[in-house]
């Protein structure tokens, strides 16, 4: 398993150079540095020897991936690209371009995004799997087909009206908890029951469904019809058979997002207020602030590949059948 | 249901509320409730608190609170007026010949080689207390060489546990002056300042050398001592009196000196910032101010919250007691003589979100809000005389508006290099003015600024010098005066002026081929589409084909600075009010195309030119307004500009929010205003009552949706066990059925 593990993480090292060459084309074909810079130094009074100053002083003055005017390896080395990704490989995510310490704001936005997207991730899980059961064991009743009803339902709604609704509903109309904002300690939990439980039902339609899925197609195979004929009850079969083999495909789906979850949500915590990650990836876009940008996507592909990692090694957990090599 | 209600919503409300009373949705801690806080917020963070690099409004209304330039506008009075901050009295321009005799006050501009400003603040004054004056028994500093071990558990300013403050001194207003400079500070003044300053192009180039010369041996974060550097332009003369050297004449540096430009920065907290490893803390200038003024910043997190408290060594100052004949009357004058600052602490909470930050207002979190378009109709109606007001729903709250025209304008400029509505010949002034009539801004304001601004007349805005109201002043090429008010040609003036341009109902006399024009606007979402199918209507009346180009902010940039752009919108908000400051924006020599400037549309007129550079040296005067109006006949002629709208700002405010007058070019007026605390918990308490049955109704749904499928569960249940139990299924051969 370790040399399978050592020659995914080798795999992943070009799998990166390619997001941050993507990355880096398309951020570039949209903004110049002169765009940086003059987005950095405002639109009123910007000389163009300031806008020369500001990219010296960040290195954007240097060609972008070809510097023809240097020898050797240098005509690669010394350009915008190698310059800026080379420090990522070893976490040196640099400053941003308002002159911030990336590092240090990811350290300190990461909690408050887990602080939604775990509770978010737990409890849907649970609830998911808990309502996709309850919809397998009544398979081709009411309560199935309306659940099913529902769940389309619910997938057809942008995930923007869930929030806006709910904030509405719940914080307006209701005054049961704040409408935004977020805090440290225990007074993070009043602010974080509203996004966490609309987190919850946004994702509840497609997840539950999927699962469904998952464990009606389970129920149909050899196995459980035989312990159905051996007279098992329902609730065994389900959760003692059904539940344990349709693990491989949830795990599929949950385990890769596990790392992701320190990402948090772009939409959701601009709503909300919450000093997350996902807040400072769409202030860095809107900003135009490259650095920014390529650390949270170099970090998005990294968080990635650890979690298809993770979900191969889960595999060998939860199916004995499976070997890594 | 009770015991269903204890222990799964119980918990729940328990968690809400972390103390009875407290309405459950109130984002702030319960222990606030009631204090003399003021509760505002912020969408966008700020990139600078330097005085010296920040220039955003976001940005001056933190920066405005915390540092003390020498001057400031008076609150109440209009139209807007400067007045001492820190200064002992107002200074006096002294002008100086090439010999260096001084000249005469009424001296022709021409002869004056420069101008001295001799400032004298006002002994006693003191910084709020900061880590950087903190100094031992010894008297020496103890922050100012910090080592790598020192800092290991400092993460923020407040780490630092012991404080220290000093007299504000001459010294402090020069060494800011010298940062203007700073190679390593990117202050956004510092090409205009150099032409003014005397010798600050020279120090700019001499620090660049300094820096340079440090970089070698001390690294490029090095503490470069301004100090042993001195500017002919910026010297102390004694501990409270410094003199700024101005090349020639500028009335409008004095508008200059009331922004934070020209606040006082210590020398010790440069020297303080500057140490290793600080800046790897985010622990700056930049983000730690350290001002004289009323307030000081006690918490930074611009992603979630910052908090200004009132500075305790702040020197004091009386709330004013002259206003405006009307202020009296609005209350405004009740605090007049008594010292301020009147709130304790100013909480800014990040909501980058209009809907959730329009809620807070409504529910009372926060004091003040502005109008998005989604809530306008919710927030204002109109009465029959067409004055904008509250709705009854914004009264039965207590809510106000209060509304001022803001000193900006936005409008539409002609490319003047273009060949088809650029130049000064016949046919393409007549062009631009058969556009003016036809794009009907009053039609615009209305549709899409909600009544919020007014059709502009020419470029300057209204309450700034220069600017008529009523009949005098009237764009003539675009209205006639009817009925004591402007009424705007009817479009047949327009078409005679567009056959007269070579261009008979839209088309080309020469070609026969139909007039098409490009608007260069930048990239727009769905919701615009609306406007800019408007704006080709109104091209339409006189059968021009209107083309949009859209594009996004940066190359809409790039093309109009390469002079690429035919027709596009921009706007301008007033640096002071000078009319000096939007003329300058039609001046030749501030062509965008060439001298990079502040003329988008590359107007070049040699009589306005020579007229602007006599006007922007001249005080306030009737000789003054005359040539301004001059000026202004010629630029309605030209008609570089369709001169578009005055926005006016509306602003929303709580009936505890006391002391209100909006004023678009002061910034420090936290200071002035007063809140009410006790009404305001009185209100939140009263307006954000949990409503639980909805919760209950849900909760029951629930367990009703659960019974039959709980039963029909039973059921089968026991139907399994019921078919394992029964002889058939014991008998040989059964299952094989």
């Amino acid at each position: 398993m370790l040399n399978y593990i050592i020659r995914r993480m080798l795999y992943a090292i070009p799998i990166l150079i390619g997001v941050n060459l993507i990355t880096f084309t398309l951020f570039f074909v949209v903004n110049t540095p002169d765009d940086m810079a003059r987005m950095q130094l405002g639109i009123k009074r910007v000389t163009p020897e300031a806008i020369e100053k500001w990219k010296h002083e960040r290195g954007y003055d240097k060609p972008l991936m070809f510097n023809d005017s240097e020898e050797g390896a240098a005509k690669f080395t010394r350009t915008i690209f190698f310059e800026k990704s080379a420090a990522m490989f070893v976490f040196d995510f640099g400053r941003a371009d308002d002159g911030r310490d990336i590092a240090h704001e990811i350290k300190a936005r990461m909690l408050p995004s887990l602080a939604i997207a775990l509770p978010v991730f737990l409890l849907g899980l649970i609830v998911y799997i808990t309502f996709a059961l309850v919809m397998a064991f009544f398979r081709a009743t009411y309560v199935d087909f309306w659940g099913v009803v529902l769940c389309v339902a619910l997938m057809s709604i942008s995930s923007l009206f869930y929030i806006i609704g709910g904030q509405f509903l719940i914080s307006k109309l209701w005054h049961l908890v704040p409408i935004s904002g977020y805090g440290g300690g225990l007074d993070a939990g009043k602010f974080l029951v509203l996004p966490v439980i609309i987190g919850v039902i946004s994702g509840a339609g497609a997840n539950t469904r999927w699962y469904r899925t998952i464990f009606l197609e389970e129920m149909g195979k050899d196995y459980v019809r035989t312990a159905r004929a051996k007279g098992l009850p329902e609730s065994i079969v389900l959760f003692r058979h059904v539940l344990r083999n349709a693990m491989i495909p949830i795990l599929t789906g949950a385990v890769v997002v596990i790392p992701l979850l320190f990402l948090g949500s772009l939409i959701a915590e601009s709503f909300f207020g919450i000093p997350g990650l996902g807040s400072y990836t769409i202030d860095a876009i809107n900003s135009q602030d490259f650095a920014v940008v390529r650390a949270m996507v170099f970090l998005g592909s990294l968080l990635y590949i650890i979690g298809l990692i993770l979900t191969d090694i889960s595999y060998t957990l939860v199916d004995p059948r499976i070997r890594l090599e | 249901m009770k015991a269903l209600f204890k222990y799964l919503l119980a918990p729940l409300v328990a968690l809400l509320s972390a103390c009875s009373g407290n309405p459950w949705n109130n984002p702030y801690p319960a222990a606030d409730a009631g204090k003399n806080i003021l509760y505002s917020a912020f969408a966008e963070r700020p990139k600078h608190l330097d005085p010296v690099q920040s220039y955003s409004s976001n940005e001056i209304l933190l920066t405005a609170q915390i540092y003390e330039p020498p001057l400031q506008y008076h609150y109440l009075k209009r139209p807007y007026m400067l007045i001492p901050a820190t200064v002992a009295k107002m200074p006096v321009a002294q002008y100086f010949g090439k010999n260096g005799a001084q000249l005469p006050d009424d001296v022709d501009a021409t002869q004056i080689a420069y101008t001295i400003y001799e400032i004298s603040i006002k002994p006693g004054i003191r910084y709020q207390p900061h880590p950087a004056f903190a100094r031992n028994e010894q008297g020496q500093f103890l922050y100012h060489d910090l080592t790598a071990g020192d800092l290991t558990e400092v993460y923020k300013l407040a780490d630092l546990p012991h404080t220290g403050t000093r007299e504000l001194t001459a010294e402090d207003y020069v060494f800011e002056i010298k940062r203007l400079a700073h190679p390593r500070l990117h202050s956004p003044i510092l090409g205009l300042m150099s032409d003014y300053i005397v010798g600050l192009k020279e120090y700019s180039a001499t620090l660049k050398a300094a820096a340079e010369a440090q970089d070698g041996q001390q690294g490029s974060d090095a503490y470069l001592d301004l100090n042993s550097h001195p500017l002919e332009g910026a010297q102390v003369v004694d501990a409270h009196t410094y003199r700024i050297k101005i090349k020639g004449k500028y009335p409008q540096f004095m508008y200059w000196l009331a922004m934070p430009f020209f606040a006082p920065i210590p020398w010790e907290a440069e020297r303080f910032y500057t140490q290793k490893g600080l800046a790897e803390k985010n622990i700056t200038l930049d983000w730690y101010p350290v001002g004289t003024g009323p307030y000081m910043l006690t918490e930074n997190d611009p992603n979630r919250v910052m908090i200004l408290d009132k500075n305790p060594n702040f020197h004091g100052e009386a709330y004013p007691s002259e206003g405006m004949p009307k202020d009296e009357q609005a209350g405004l004058l009740a605090d007049a003589g008594k010292p301020m600052p009147f709130i304790d602490r100013v909480i800014f909470s990040r909501d980058k979100e209009s809907i959730p930050r329009w809620n807070k207002f409504l529910q009372g979190y926060y004091d003040a809000s502005g109008i998005g378009s989604d809530s306008f109709d919710q927030a204002v109606q109109l009465t029959g005389q067409g004055e904008a007001t509250v709705t009854e729903a914004m009264k039965a709250q207590g809510i106000r508006l209060e509304t001022e025209v803001a000193t900006s304008t936005y409008y539409m400029g002609f490319n003047m290099l273009d060949p088809v509505v650029g130049g000064l010949s016949k046919p393409a002034r007549k062009l631009r003015q058969a556009i003016s009539i036809a794009v009907d801004y009053e039609e615009y304001v209305s549709i899409f600024a909600n009544g919020r601004g007014i059709p502009a007349q020419g470029p300057i805005a209204p309450g700034i010098f220069g600017h008529r109201d009523g009949r005098e002043g009237v764009n003539p090429v675009v209205y006639d005066w009817l009925h004591d008010r402007p009424q705007r040609k009817p479009i047949a003036t327009a078409k005679a002026l567009l056959a007269e341009a070579g261009y008979p109902n839209g088309m080309d006399a020469k070609t026969g081929a139909p007039l098409v024009l490009y608007f260069d606007v930048t990239a727009r979402g769905a919701d615009d589409k609306s406007s800019l199918d408007w704006m080709r209507k109104q091209f339409q009346k006189l059968n021009i084909q209107l083309v949009v180009r859209s594009t996004d902010y940066n190359r809409f940039q790039d093309k109009i600075r390469k002079g690429n752009a035919q027709i596009f919108e921009w706007g301008w908000n007033a640096d002071y009010p000078d009319p000096e400051n939007f003329l300058i924006l039609l001046s030749g020599a501030e062509r965008k195309v060439d001298n990079d400037g502040q003329n988008s549309a590359n107007y070049d007129n040699p009589e306005y030119n020579r007229l602007f550079e006599r006007m922007k040296n001249m005080e306030d005067s009737p000789e003054r307004q005359k040539i301004i109006d001059h000026m202004i006949d010629i630029l309605r002629h030209d008609s570089p500009w369709l001169w578009g709208y005055h926005p006016k700002d509306y602003g929303l405010y709580h009936a505890w929010y006391g002391n209100v007058k909006p004023n678009k070019l002061s910034n420090n007026n936290i200071k002035y205003y007063r809140i009410d605390g006790s009404l305001r918990e009185q209100k939140r308490r009263e307006w954000n009552e949990p409503v639980l049955w909805p919760a209950v109704l849900g909760l029951l749904a629930l367990v009703a949706s659960l019974v039959p499928a709980i039963i029909a569960y039973r059921r089968r249940e026991q139907g399994t066990g019921t078919r394992q139990a029964s002889p058939a299924a014991q008998e040989p051969g059964a299952g094989n059925a």
